[in-house]
């Protein structure tokens, strides 16, 4: 046993470190780290500058592109960025469709598709969910009926994420009725830029315009935009789902905002004194300082295992499960610190470059913003009681 | 990094766990706790002869020279089958502090029958008005002569009554809380002037309260420096930490498993009471305190042989908070979700939660470890 990682992955580790140090563009670095609002430009620059790097698809064999990074120097990847104040990739291209493009589609859409995900030409986004199906995902009800070379598609997807970004989508779309629900449906490449696309925002209640109502009306879809067989579409859905564990526990996100929130609680005073002296709110911050520890060090087993050519199964959804509820617990936190100036509700200060005198500390404008917005992460990617039942079934046999 | 067991440690894993399973079984252990010595000499012997009492000693204490990843399988393994002998007062505690502070003709002399299951050791450093702070010490030893003479009281001392040899802290300078000035002992158990009270434990163990008037020692009896004792008790109850974070694991693992068949087999409402979503979450969250303590347990053994002394400290915080935080969630839901039968001494489920519920007080409970984790910054 031993807790250190190993010379060749401290080196690995500082390379990281120092090619972010130099690239990291400074506004982008700072909208991230005060929270502000990133449009698609910051992120576009961010994942060029990876993308020229070849570190755009750290999960990619070679052979399609990628780094061929072994798990663990993925997860040290991860942490380095999160660690600078680096953008996350925006994972529908390379952590979602991209997998399963490489694995399971043609040779032309592997030709055509994964050099324009490296290269960030295409923007992705997921048509998985619909009004009527979230979480019982199998239940889709968007239709995509045969029409010679062709599929018109017909239905809605919601909660499509950065949908106004978009270029493409991959769907799930209903293509039979035999069978069980989970057969008779399709993996199916959308272009967005067609007639029958419709995107609508959803505005959620923290004044958020990244989700969005997607109607597709007679929608035109070539045959071989199809990834794999028709109607065996769920199994690669369920590829997708279970393909990329690294980083859903999202630690080292989290251990930068335990840094900002001991920043905050340095310079805003409580009772006379500072908020970082007050032992109760000390004692906060530790409790979930230690949570955030055992989640690491969990993460950090199962990725050994991965190493060892042993992955886990199912137990992995316990990463997603309490690394969601950390990220909650610490942006809850970081707007309690704030006090009465949670109040304040500035839009235009979660913009860069808003110069006008903040109201309250120059930290405090996002921060209830973000508490309202973090309440997402345990509904999407599956609910965390989906999660649970899956440990439940598949971990303990239930 | 490598979360792996060596080989050798595997050996080892596995011999405790046949023991645990062919010579530990719920009724066995029962009928120790309430015999004369509340342990049995015969498996002392026997963990003596299988070399669990001299794993984590160097060879030429007889020893077999492990560290904290055997001391931490075999306590897993005691949590694992609620093993009553003294290892964790002997071996842990008391062989520990000789290591590390006694000189070399008390080293050669205790050390080796420990590892041959001669020799029984326990540490009193607890003071009723101490309550989880070490340094906090009343009890006097004022320098006679050549000696020490000792008066005071000390609490809920593990397996003294069994122990050979005590380990007691006094102060032999500065006032009651006080960092420095206090110094270790190595006491003879029938030294005169030294009574005992002795008595059970709620989980099963003993126990006792030492009473200390004018107990005279002499120079000899000294382990360490005089005056600065409390570098040492800090550091074995680190490693104390990290044992009984293992042994919390041990215990875990066997509630969420019996829970876990409990649930496939238990009939209500015309299905198994584990088809039920809000008991298959509850179960979830079980499982995934266990994997997180496993996770700190592993966090608090590795790093005891870290040099930087805060890292070692904030560790070990760390661990014991997540051990109480995680054994209390785990030990009460499973006499939850045995309904009726939990609450029954007959079952296995509130012995295991009840020394779990006791290792939370030993060496600092979670609200005491949460402090002194924020302390630092």
């Amino acid at each position: 046993m031993d807790l250190a990682f190993s010379g060749e992955y401290r080196e690995f580790q500082n390379n990281v470190r120092a090619f972010v140090a130099a690239n990291l563009p400074q506004d982008i670095r700072e909208k991230v780290t005060r929270g502000l609002r990133l449009a698609r430009d910051d992120h576009q620059r961010w994942q060029n500058i990876l993308s020229a790097k070849g570190w755009i698809a750290p999960g990619w064999p070679t052979e399609y592109g990628g780094t061929g990074w072994s798990a663990v120097q993925r997860y040290i990847f991860d942490e380095e960025c999160s660690r600078a104040g680096a953008p996350g990739v925006i994972p529908f291209g390379t952590k979602f469709v991209g997998p399963v493009i490489y694995t399971f589609g043609s040779d032309a859409q592997k030709s055509y598709y994964l050099p324009r995900i490296l290269n960030n030409d295409d923007w992705w986004c997921q048509g998985y969910s619909e009004p009527g199906a979230g979480s019982d995902l199998a239940s889709l009800q968007t239709w995509a009926v045969r029409d010679g070379d062709h599929y018109i598609v017909n239905g809605t997807k919601t909660w499509t994420t950065l949908a106004q970004w978009a270029t493409k989508m991959f769907c799930l779309v209903r293509t039979g009725t035999e069978g069980k629900k989970q057969e008779g449906i399709s993996f199916l490449l959308i272009d967005m830029a067609q007639p029958g696309i419709e995107i609508k925002p959803i505005v959620t209640f923290d004044g958020g315009r990244e989700i969005n109502m997607v109607h597709l009306t007679d929608v035109k879809v070539p045959v071989a935009d199809r990834v794999g067989d028709e109607n065996r579409g769920w199994t690669y859905a369920k590829f997708l789902l279970q393909h990329e564990r690294t980083g859903t526990a999202g630690v080292g996100h989290s251990k930068a905002q335990i840094r900002r929130l001991k920043d905050i609680a340095a310079r805003e005073k409580a009772g006379g004194r500072l908020l970082i002296d007050d032992p109760d709110f000390r004692a906060r911050i530790a409790e979930v300082e230690i949570e955030l520890q055992a989640l690491e060090y969990t993460d950090l087993r199962y990725l050994m295992q991965v190493a060892a050519g042993n992955p886990p199964g199912a137990e992995s959804s316990l990463l997603k499960l309490r690394g969601t509820e950390i990220q909650q617990r610490i942006s809850e936190l970081l707007m309690q610190a704030m006090g009465y100036y949670a109040q304040p509700w500035l839009p235009d200060a979660l913009e860069y470059g808003w110069n006008e005198d903040p109201v309250g500390p120059a930290d405090a404008a996002p921060l209830a913003a973000a508490y309202f917005n973090k309440r997402k992460t345990t509904i999407y990617g599956g609910t965390n009681e989906i999660q649970r039942n899956i440990i439940a079934k598949l971990v303990l046999g239930l | 990094m490598d979360f792996d067991l060596s080989e050798e440690q595997q050996l080892l894993k596995d011999s405790v766990e046949r023991f645990v399973r062919e010579e530990y079984p719920l009724e066995k252990r029962q009928k120790l706790t309430v015999s004369e010595d509340g342990f049995s000499r015969r498996n002392w012997a026997t963990m003596a002869e299988l070399g669990w009492l001299g794993a984590t000693l160097p060879e030429e204490y007889g020893g077999i020279g492990g560290g904290p990843v055997e001391a931490m399988v075999l306590m897993e393994g005691i949590g694992r089958g609620l093993i009553v002998e003294p290892y964790f007062s002997t071996v842990i505690l008391g062989g520990n502090l000789v290591l590390r502070a006694g000189d070399a003709a008390r080293r050669h002399d205790i050390l080796p029958k420990l590892a041959a299951g001669e020799t029984m050791l326990a540490f009193a450093y607890v003071e009723r008005q101490a309550r989880y702070d070490l340094f906090d010490v009343e009890t006097t030893a004022v320098r006679d002569g050549e000696g020490y003479v000792l008066t005071g009281a000390k609490g809920v001392v593990c397996h003294a009554a069994s122990a050979d040899w005590i380990v007691v802290s006094a102060r032999t300078a500065g006032a009651s809380r006080d960092r420095d000035g206090i110094t270790l002992f190595l006491v003879p158990n029938n030294t005169p002037g030294l009574t005992r009270r002795d008595y059970p434990t709620v989980d099963g163990l003993r126990a006792s309260e030492l009473a200390f008037d004018r107990v005279r020692v002499g120079a000899d009896a000294i382990l360490g420096e005089v005056d600065n004792g409390l570098v040492l008790i800090e550091g074995v109850a680190e490693q104390a930490i990290a044992a009984l974070a293992a042994e919390a694991v041990g215990c875990m693992d066997v509630l969420l498993a019996s829970t876990n068949e409990y649930l496939k087999t238990r009939q209500q409402f015309g299905q198994p009471i584990g088809k039920f979503q809000v008991i298959q979450h509850r179960m979830a969250d079980m499982f995934i305190a266990c994997e997180e303590s496993r996770s700190m347990s592993y966090v608090a053994t590795m790093r005891l042989s870290d040099p930087d002394p805060e890292l070692r400290a904030k560790t070990a915080s760390a661990a014991k908070v997540q051990i109480g935080k995680s054994a209390r969630f785990v030990g009460q839901q499973s006499v939850q979700l045995h309904g009726g039968m939990g609450m029954t001494d007959e079952l296995n489920i509130g012995h295991y939660f009840k020394r779990l519920t006791m290792i939370d007080t030993m060496f600092g409970d979670q609200n005491h470890h949460l402090k002194q984790y924020a302390a630092f910054r």
